[in-house]
């Protein structure tokens, strides 16, 4: 098990070194700049004297930013191994301290999408299962069909239109509402529940149908094996069948999966949170990428590759934990 | 059930399968709601024995599938009784509803599209003569594995992989004996690893299924089925997945356990050898009827019907040389859409204008021996 741990990190570092250079390298050929936008910016200000590309120039070397590439990619890589990003070009903070003030809103945000799909989505692919070809199970995969196939956007635009443009029950968009800070405690958590709501039904809707066409087709396998049958032969009664016997082996793929997941809760959701525009992870690095930022989006996508590499790893060590067959001697 | 136009061979066009489907839904829905309701009286399943010798008796046994291609008759009419502590031989070729026969009797069948449609089955628990057909399932429930125990074909996969093989067994009896303690139930388990003969029962008991060979997962399977003493084991070929030395001591276990317990054995089998061996009565099916049945001698040393006598020429025998075994022209016919005739007709060597006739009648040759066919020649005492 050490030899496969051990195994795993160094092929992890050398993937994440090989990603680091990509990255790099496609951000630094972006077509949007932000030293040309910014340049335009200060050459249009009344009193100004320098050109364009001086301006270029000039704020290249006040960010420090380096125009040869390989140069500038050691640097990069020099201080991102003393975990030092830098300070970010748009939001003029540390890039961890803004990572900081935004994870913890993408966190909640996944958390609570995942805690709903997974208490939702796990039970009806159960009761699909065992109740195959039935009314309940058409039900359930009609719906799971409609989950899978609607997209995220569209999804959250209906429930914009439904909510707030017709009923005028929740606020369009934003993470709190205008008048948060004069609430006390309990009315600035129920302020930020009911801004949070939608997005978190947009995610719990758009995702839970894989999950429970998964769970479904998993417990069919199982309700369909010798070993369901020798249960029922020793004479359990059906509960013990399935919740014991039937959910135990269901939870094998189950339980790699949500294993799998997990670090994907810090990754945000770009799109969901983008259209809420909730300040998280996804919201911010998008506003990053659409301005050029390269040190935070460079952070961005590295942190996104770790949580990558780590929840493939997560799942790995997890089949172990869960399947007695696959246990590394 | 209308009849399938059958235009080329199996193929059924989509309205066809539809039309199908939804009269089976509506069949099954009305058996699985009176299989299900709340509260069934007792008077309904409680029956009497017509012999009270035996321990279980099939009594003109239906088990249809419902599918989407038509309604299978994977047992048709099967009748015969199982004496106390004697064991009997189930034979036939694959597909001919031996299977379906045992799983009825246990009640495992794949619901709500397999079902008990006709018959019954009474089972003697000691206390009150129940038929199993009608029995609310959680009734079911406590007969099986307690008085009634089943051994599967496939060692491999008839064990739960995610559980150790002692908290396997270990569930078994703790469900079925609610009076013993965790020591208890551990110490009994462990009792039955070396009653099947394991070697090291107390690390058996801590493996898990993938740790141990097919011989030895068949063995864990039957110390399972013996942990209740149950008054009938069930062994649907409990040795056709092992290799031929593993076969020989699983039967003679089998057989020493039996006497051990006084227990019945219905033993299903292709294996003519191991039916010769081991039991007592023979019942012979096919496509889902029986066609024959008797005590062993009568059926090995005077096999009466056609079929019958072509499974005994077709095994070899020690001893004596040819060049090609016998087999049996052709398959077993294809349970849906049965005609009334002699099911074994268009495979018969010793068909006659007799046996275009409707299905041929049961005709004793002893008390013990029946057979069903047209043709028994007249010096066995063949009389209608």
């Amino acid at each position: 098990m050490r030899k496969f741990i051990i195994k795993r990190l160094l092929l992890s570092i050398l993937i994440l070194f090989l990603a680091s250079i990509i990255f790099y390298g496609v951000l630094n050929n972006m077509p949007s700049d932000f030293f040309e936008v910014k340049a335009i910016e200060m050459t249009k200000k009344p009193g100004n004297k320098l050109t364009k590309e001086e301006w270029v120039k000039k704020l290249e070397k006040e960010y420090g930013k380096d125009p040869n590439l390989v140069r500038g990619y050691c640097t990069w890589m020099k201080k991102a191994l003393t975990l030092e990003f830098g300070e970010s070009w748009h939001w003029n903070v540390d890039v961890l301290e803004k990572f900081k003030d935004v994870i913890g809103n993408s966190f909640f945000l996944a958390l609570a999408a995942f805690i709903l799909q997974t208490i939702i989505a796990i039970p009806l692919g159960i009761l699909a299962a065992r109740k195959q070809y039935s009314k309940t199970d058409y039900a359930v995969t009609v719906f799971a069909l409609i989950g899978i196939s609607i997209p995220g956007f569209f999804f959250a635009t209906i429930l914009k239109y439904i909510l707030s443009v017709k009923l005028g029950w929740l606020d369009l968009y934003g993470a709190v509402g205008r008048f948060h800070d004069d609430y006390n405690f309990w009315g600035q958590m129920w302020d930020t529940f009911l801004h949070y709501l939608m997005p978190i039904l947009t995610l719990t809707v758009t995702g839970i149908g894989s999950l429970m066409r998964y769970t479904r087709t998993n417990m069919l396998e199982v309700l369909n094996s010798d070993y369901i049958r020798t249960a029922r032969a020793k004479g359990l009664p059906e509960k013990t069948v399935i919740n014991k016997h039937a959910f135990r082996n269901t939870l094998i793929p189950l339980v790699t999966i949500l294993g799998g997941s997990l670090p994907g809760l810090f990754g945000g959701a770009m799109i969901t949170e983008t259209i809420f525009q909730i300040p998280g992870i996804g919201y911010t690095s998008y506003q990053s990428i659409i301005k050029g930022d390269i040190p935070f989006a460079m952070f961005y996508l590295m942190f996104s590759a770790i949580l990558i590499l780590v929840s493939t790893f997560i799942t790995d060590i997890l089949y172990a934990v869960v399947d007695p067959r696959v246990r590394v001697q | 059930m209308k009849k399938t136009d059958k235009k080329k061979g199996n193929y059924l066009s989509m309205k066809d399968s539809n039309r199908i489907a939804k009269e089976n839904r509506k069949i099954t829905r009305e058996l699985e709601k009176k299989r299900t309701r709340k509260n069934i009286p007792e008077e309904e399943y409680v029956t009497e024995m017509k012999n009270p010798e035996n321990i279980v008796e099939f009594d003109n046994v239906h088990t249809y599938f419902y599918t989407d291609a038509g309604v299978a008759k994977a047992v048709n009419g099967v009748s015969f009784g199982i004496s106390k502590g004697k064991t009997i031989g189930i034979v036939g070729e694959s597909g001919c509803g031996k299977s379906v026969t045992s799983l009825s009797l246990m009640q495992l069948l794949q619901r709500p599209s397999g079902q008990v449609v006709e018959g019954a089955i009474r089972f003697d628990t000691g206390e009150q003569v129940i038929d199993v057909t009608k029995i609310p399932l959680d009734k079911m429930c406590d007969i099986r594995g307690n008085q009634l125990s089943m051994i599967f074909q496939e060692p491999m996969t008839t064990l739960n992989p995610v559980f150790k093989i002692g908290e396997q067994i270990d569930e078994v009896i703790a469900l079925h004996k609610k009076d013993m303690t965790k020591e208890e139930v551990k110490a009994r388990s462990i009792e039955l690893l070396d009653m099947v003969g394991m070697i090291d029962p107390e690390g058996v008991y801590r493996k898990y299924p993938h740790e141990l060979s097919g011989g030895m997962r068949q063995r864990v399977v039957i110390a399972m089925s013996l942990a209740c003493d149950p008054k009938l084991i069930i062994a649907d070929e409990p040795t056709t997945a092992l290799d031929v030395t593993i076969q020989a001591q699983i039967l003679d276990m089998l057989r020493e356990l039996k006497e051990r317990i006084n227990s019945s054995i219905m033993l299903i089998t292709h294996d003519l050898g191991v039916v010769y061996d081991m039991a007592d009565y023979v019942v012979v099916m096919y496509a889902g009827k029986v066609i024959e049945k008797g005590t062993r001698d009568e059926i090995f040393n005077n096999p009466c019907h056609p079929y019958t006598i072509g499974l005994m020429k077709s095994k070899p025998v020690l001893g004596k040389k040819i060049d090609r075994l016998f087999n049996i022209p052709g398959n077993v016919p294809n349970p849906i859409n049965m005609p009334d005739y002699c099911y074994f007709k268009d495979r018969c060597d010793k068909c006659t204008k007799e046996c275009d006739g409707t299905y041929p009648g049961e005709v004793y040759l002893s008390p013990t021996h029946m057979v069903t066919c047209y043709n028994i020649p007249s010096e066995q005492g063949g009389d209608l």
